[in-house]
């Protein structure tokens, strides 16, 4: 049932939005758009040796999408690039069924009740 | 006459068949399939699967006898000039397509064609095509506040370079009913033609082209209780004469030479390749079936429905009607706001429950622009619902404002 889907932590982080809004000078930046919903996320990055030194998101859609978004926003900051590409793989594969949550992201466990939901991986993925 | 809806609704084998509880209310994305259309559909394709005009043997000449029947149903239905003003395609999006393109192929650069804020992409993104591929020129007609088509700015948009209005008939996301009348004076008044885009309509009751006095109808057989992969396009027979085809290939042609190729007459010409024969024929069926039904108790029951609806939407606070509240200017097409909610996730609570809604933009993202919002939930009614899946869908609502916050 969605009651599981929407867990308190889920909504907690979706409030929270951490990162959210825009950085002055950023170094990077991606817009991503889901045009099944008209979702979208536009996200900045500042990098200085090789890691993350802030991150900011824009981000218009539903609960999941923005509860991810802003768990990137709360954790981002610090992390390698490399690493960055491996926690999204992680989320890849836990939301595909395969992947256990990685200890450095803990808030993943609540997204977990996501992979009975095939329609709703792309708003944890976007 | 009383409506007998749970013998309606035993006609339909989804609703016959389901062993959990639905409360099936997004019919403006499809509506469930009757009986006598999946019984067609099965009968041909058992007994008289063959493809059409082409062979001799007594199966292919059933095979078409069965097709033109289909056609001659369907001009029926719509109060057709003629059976052959019927152009079978795979949906309403291929018909306007086919208008786009082929009619498109009459204008010049400089041309106008009108379509308006509240289309579906369906009849906004081929039009926005022939702009780029053929230099028309392409307005937008407006909506007002309140979702509706702004009938009103016809006079200062419309122009003598306007060759066509294009115009849904009924919104697919506030279930407003285009005023078809003022918009054909207008298209007249400048010597232009008019394109209904009819998807939502037909499922809601009769359609009169005739009546109506536009030059395309264009409608989609998933949507009123036929199969998939079936729609048509009707065109008025002097204006389908003078468009080239649309696609090419087999069956659409007079004569084929190494350095040229005459094409068949309408329909024919825009029918290249082989038509849907059974979805033709059971898109048939499920017209004939309609044609069968009181659509005046439907019309006040559905109605009836909406307004329950919108009243119970009514009782909460952080609630917004998209479209026009007035019953009398609407079909029971219900489309709302939450405060703070995404319509995916209210959508997701419902479905949850056993009510089949839709939430996001319905392919309507500048209808939505307009009104200043990024989606809605949508809940569409047709003749087989009742208050139990209104009530349901309300309560539903209730609980996805607790879980949602």
């Amino acid at each position: 049932m969605s009651d599981d889907l929407y867990q308190q932590v889920i909504k907690t982080l979706a409030q929270a939005d951490h990162g959210g809004g825009r950085l002055e000078q950023p170094d990077g930046a991606a817009r991503l758009d889901n045009s099944l919903c008209g979702d979208r996320v536009t996200m900045e990055v500042r990098v200085g040796d090789g890691r993350v030194i802030a991150l900011a998101h824009q981000t218009r859609g539903c609960l999941l999408c923005r509860a991810s978004a802003s768990l990137i926003g709360l954790r981002a900051s610090g992390l390698a690039r490399e690493e960055l590409v491996r926690a999204a793989a992680d989320v890849e594969s836990l939301i595909a069924a395969a992947g256990t949550v990685p200890p450095e992201w803990p808030e993943l466990e609540s997204f977990l009740p996501a992979r009975n939901y095939p329609s709703r991986h792309g708003c944890v993925l976007l | 006459m009383t409506l007998d809806v749970r013998r309606l609704r035993g006609e339909f084998p989804l609703f016959a068949g389901a062993t959990e509880p639905l409360h099936y209310l997004d019919n403006a994305a499809t509506a469930q399939i009757h009986r006598s259309a999946l019984d067609a559909v099965i009968r041909h394709e058992t007994t008289a699967r063959a493809n059409v005009q082409r062979g001799t043997y007594p199966l292919a000449t059933a095979a078409s006898a069965a097709y033109e029947a289909a056609r001659a149903d369907v001009a029926r239905f719509f109060n057709a000039f003629s059976p052959q003003e019927v152009v079978f395609t795979s949906g309403a999006t291929e018909a306007i397509n086919l208008v786009a393109h082929a009619f498109g192929a009459t204008l010049r650069a400089g041309d106008e064609v009108m379509i308006t804020a509240a289309e579906h992409h369906s009849n906004f993104v081929p039009w926005q095509q022939l702009r780029d591929r053929a230099g028309i020129v392409l307005k937008v007609l407006p909506v007002t506040e309140e979702g509706r088509i702004d009938v009103a700015a016809l006079e200062r948009c419309v122009t003598a370079r306007c060759r066509l209005i294009a115009v849904t008939h009924v919104s697919n996301v506030t279930g407003a009913v285009t005023d078809v009348a003022v918009i054909v004076a207008a298209a007249r008044a400048v010597g232009a033609r008019v394109l209904l885009d009819g998807a939502q309509a037909v499922q809601h009751g009769l359609v009169d082209v005739q009546s109506l006095g536009v030059d395309f109808y264009a409608f989609s057989g998933h949507k009123c209780f036929g199969p998939g992969g079936v729609g048509v396009l009707w065109g008025r027979a002097d204006v389908l004469a003078a468009m080239p085809p649309f696609m090419a290939g087999g069956g659409m042609v007079g004569q084929v030479t190494e350095s040229a190729t005459a094409f068949a007459e309408a329909p024919r010409r825009f029918e290249a390749g082989t038509p849907p024969i059974a979805q033709a024929v059971g898109l048939a069926a499920a017209l004939r079936w309609m044609g069968g039904l009181d659509w005046g108790a439907i019309r006040e029951r559905e109605s009836r429905l909406a307004g329950r609806l919108l009243d119970g939407l009514a009782t909460f606070p952080d609630a917004a009607i998209v479209g026009p509240e007035a019953l009398n200017q609407r079909l029971p097409i219900v489309a709302f706001t939450l405060q703070g909610l995404h319509p995916h996730d209210v959508a997701q609570v419902l479905g949850d429950r056993g009510v089949a809604v839709r939430g996001g933009h319905h392919c309507a993202q500048p209808l939505m622009a307009a009104l200043g919002i990024d989606g809605a939930t949508r809940a569409s009614i047709a003749l087989y619902n009742d208050e139990s899946d209104v009530d349901a869908l309300l309560e539903g609502i209730g609980a996805a404002r607790r879980i949602l916050r």
